[in-house]
């Protein structure tokens, strides 16, 4: 018969040999780290890089975008948009973005809405420039957080992409987004984004909007390249990105970004 | 137990049955949590394929080069080289034109104003650009008429036609 302290004993015994994880006696593969830290090295991070400086605001990467991606030509919808910021002399604001700059900027009156206009004349502007915007393609999307049936989502390469068999169309995502960037597709009745240009660039390609621009201002990036030219640039000079207030952790970094810019 | 309770309570669980089983039916096999964890990564794996397979439109002036190599030379040493010829004839692999294809269709070319005035239209902004291209007053330089009739776009350096 087992005695009352060789029953506590054994007990103990048992219940610590239980408690100790099966991980803890697994040793320290070399070959799996390795290949785990080869596998980081080969991967891809999608970023994106707009020089603001070079921007004139011609808009042919709003148009190229329409078309590629099949966003209705006319509706008042764009999943890429360039916007005009007019600073006055008195201190004055104006920020327009018509048709989401869609036939670029050809007058001087800046959009107010509600169909009035405001002409600001050369000699009163301190300073004035174009913006493009487009999806930050975060790294802590609220637009994926709040989707309620995992319609949208963050692939491996960090492009948030919209499912849309499995789009309810709820617009939580939209109301989610700090950035503004999705809208309801006229045609397919779900959430829409800008996507990089996804079908583009896992073929090697250019985003349609890089490859239309004619100054230089967009580009794209690979930011787990260390020899990427974007990525050298995001490492090295002055970037900054939209709204970091909100942990986001936007990827599209702007060159030359003004604090009017929001 | 009393029978009031058993036959809501079977009810109940027959629902319940079949939800599941419609559930199963109904929701793809690569649904699921991936990569990015449950936050960010709950979705249908198969649509990361959906969207790789879109249709491209725009193929960059490169795919021009061989059939059209005299504007593709022509172009490139003058200001208008980084401009894209999709940029005002339209992608050559658009739905509508498969431009490529045996049929071959023309590209409708967009001649109007508004694609030169898109960077040729004067805005003085000290602090963009823009103020360094030259442009024109669309409302007093010859506003009836077509640009290209006077202007080589391909070669806008070469002087009036």
């Amino acid at each position: 018969m087992i005695s009352r302290r060789n029953f506590l004993k054994k007990t103990a015994l048992g219940l610590a040999g239980a408690a100790l994880p099966l991980a803890a006696l697994e040793l320290v593969d070399p070959g799996k780290l390795f290949a785990q830290v080869a596998a980081e090295k080969t991967a891809v991070r999608w970023v994106f890089l707009v020089d603001t400086l070079k921007c004139v605001g011609c808009g042919l990467c709003v148009s190229a975008c329409k078309l590629e991606n099949e966003i209705p030509y006319d509706a008042n919808v764009t999943r890429t948009w360039v916007e005009r910021y007019v600073l006055t002399k008195k201190g004055k604001l104006y920020a327009d973005t018509p048709k989401g700059a869609r036939d670029g900027y050809a007058s001087t009156k800046i959009e107010l809405g509600h169909g009035e206009f405001q002409d600001v004349k050369a000699g009163e502007i301190e300073k004035a420039f174009f913006v493009p915007k487009l999806c930050n393609q975060c790294e802590n999307p609220p637009c994926v957080q709040v989707c309620p049936v995992g319609a949208t989502y963050q692939a491996p390469d960090g492009v948030v992409l919209v499912d849309r068999t499995w789009c309810i169309g709820c617009g939580y995502c939209i109301m989610g987004c700090p950035y503004g960037v999705r809208f309801f597709h006229p045609v397919y009745h779900t959430a829409e984004k800008c996507n990089f240009c996804y079908h583009r660039i896992t073929k090697g390609m250019k985003p349609a909007c890089v490859q239309a621009c004619p100054f230089g201002a967009r580009q794209l990036g690979n930011i787990k390249d260390p020899n990427d030219p974007v990525t050298k640039i995001i490492r090295t000079q002055r970037v900054g990105v939209l709204k970091s207030e909100y942990g986001t952790k936007p990827q599209v970094y702007y060159i030359g970004l003004d604090e009017e810019v929001r | 137990m009393k029978n009031h309770v058993l036959r809501p309570l079977i009810v109940v669980i027959g629902i319940v049955t079949v939800i599941l089983l419609a559930r199963m039916v109904y929701v793809p096999k690569d649904f699921g949590v991936h990569e990015r964890g449950y936050m960010y990564g709950w979705y249908r794996k198969g649509n990361e394929e959906d969207w790789k397979k879109f249709k491209v439109k725009y193929m960059g002036a490169e795919y021009c080069k061989d059939c059209h190599a005299d504007k593709y030379d022509s172009i490139k040493g003058t200001p208008h080289k980084n401009i894209q010829c999709e940029n005002c004839h339209g992608p050559a692999n658009d739905s509508a034109s498969d431009h490529y294809s045996d049929q071959r269709p023309k590209l409708t070319i967009d001649k109007s104003r508004a694609p030169c005035l898109r960077c040729h239209f004067p805005l003085a902004y000290p602090t963009s650009g823009r103020s360094k291209i030259r442009g024109i007053d669309p409302e007093k330089h010859n506003p009836d008429i077509e640009c290209s009739t006077c202007h080589n776009p391909h070669n806008p350096m070469e002087g009036l036609r």
